[in-house]
């Protein structure tokens, strides 16, 4: 356990962390997750890999503590909202940042969004690894992203930040 | 604005959708080339594509900025898995455990002796049945020599027709590697671990013919690797 604990935490933190957004609720899960791991050692079936296996846990455990803070509803407004309170992607424009014009629009991503793009370029998970991981078809997993990406080029359009596409 | 517009309103390509596990490198061999040839024959996929090269590198920078788990996670893990029930072992286990339970409770002179008597009772039982199996036969002999009702088909080494294991390269497409078998008269035999054992013809060479047979194959593009296998 010590080892897979040791190989995994880093990953499997960062991706429950863009969830929850809270790197006390971000702790807390991987503790859980892990111990889940240890409770149902004897049911991993080898079908994906552990990685993936472990990913999946996550977010079902992130999901699951997000519905339990009821005072933090990250649908697509609030996520907006949270990043309006700070430095928006406008402010960033105004910077001539590019760079971080493009970070803070990943971060304003709504969850859905947000998962998905950190699954496929930051876990470097394939489709089908995307599509067991969130339990949607491919063809979804696909499409999800396309939007994904659709939606961080509105912001950063309205952020006034050029990139050459679209 | 108005790109923007266009971009908005329309569905996406098959292909433009892949684009982001093309860069992420995470495509099986078939979709990264169809991607890669779309990327050659259309500019407007090639700029979308820059845009996200940028926004993949943005998204790892950003994921790790965000630091690792403390060592309270740790704690509360082990501590978590300290405080569980002790699990109950299977049946099975618990057979397994009782025999190795028993046979380490034994002290080493008792275990000596019933190796010993386990010996001696076996040495018994081969007598017995021994001893039954000579009642029951008639007394007769049979002399190893060759039949000669039977065919001789014994395989020589040298008379068998020569093998390889080959390793194919990554974009080797699917018809190239057909094309390459049915110009050597091969047949894939066997795999293993991404290799591939091959027989070439149904008749055997000489040395220097299978020699010459390696040479050319390992030549061939789409080879990576090619070892001669008994």
């Amino acid at each position: 356990m010590q080892v897979l604990y040791g190989r995994h935490r880093v990953r499997v933190f960062r991706f429950g962390l863009r969830l929850v957004r809270d790197e006390q609720v971000a702790e807390d899960l991987i503790s859980e997750v892990f111990l889940d791991v240890w409770r149902q050692a004897g049911k991993f079936e080898g079908r994906s890999a552990v990685s993936t296996w472990l990913l999946a846990i996550t977010r079902f455990k992130a999901l699951s503590a997000l519905r339990r803070r009821k005072d933090v509803e990250l649908d697509d407004e609030a996520a907006h909202a949270i990043e309006d309170e700070s430095d928006d992607p406008e402010v960033t424009a105004q910077k001539k940042d590019t760079s971080q014009a493009l970070r803070k629009c990943l971060t304003a991503l709504s969850p859905d969004h947000r998962e998905i793009v950190d699954l496929v370029y930051y876990h470097e998970r394939s489709v089908e690894e995307v599509a067991e991981i969130v339990g949607i078809p491919e063809n979804t997993v696909k499409t999800r992203l396309f939007y994904a990406r659709k939606k961080l080029a509105e912001l950063l359009q309205a952020a006034g930040v050029e990139r050459g596409w679209p | 604005m108005m790109a923007m517009k266009k971009l908005l309103e329309r569905e996406p390509g098959e292909i433009e959708m892949l684009l982001p596990w093309h860069a992420a490198g995470t495509l099986n061999a078939r979709d990264a080339r169809r991607v890669e040839e779309a990327l050659v024959r259309d500019p407007e996929l090639s700029r979308q594509y820059t845009a996200i090269r940028e926004e993949y590198a943005e998204t790892i920078d950003l994921n790790e900025s965000l630091g690792a788990p403390s060592a309270r996670a740790m704690q509360t893990l082990f501590a978590a898995i300290d405080a569980e029930p002790e699990r109950k072992p299977t049946a099975s286990r618990r057979i397994s455990r009782g025999i190795a339970g028993f046979f380490a409770a034994l002290t080493p002179r008792t275990l000596a002796w019933s190796a010993s008597l386990g010996a001696v009772v076996l040495l018994l039982q081969a007598g017995i049945i021994g001893a039954m199996l000579m009642q029951n036969q008639p007394a007769s002999f049979q002399t190893a020599s060759l039949s000669t009702n039977e065919p001789i088909t014994r395989t020589l080494s040298s008379e068998a027709p020569p093998h390889a294991l080959v390793r194919f390269a990554p974009d080797a497409r699917v018809a190239d590697i057909i094309a390459l078998l049915d110009t050597y008269r091969a047949a894939i035999i066997d795999t293993r671990g991404g290799m591939f054992r091959l027989q070439f013809g149904n008749r055997a060479m000489s040395k220097d013919e299978a020699a010459g047979l390696m040479r050319k194959l390992q030549g061939e593009k789409i080879v990576s690797v090619a070892v001669a296998t008994p």
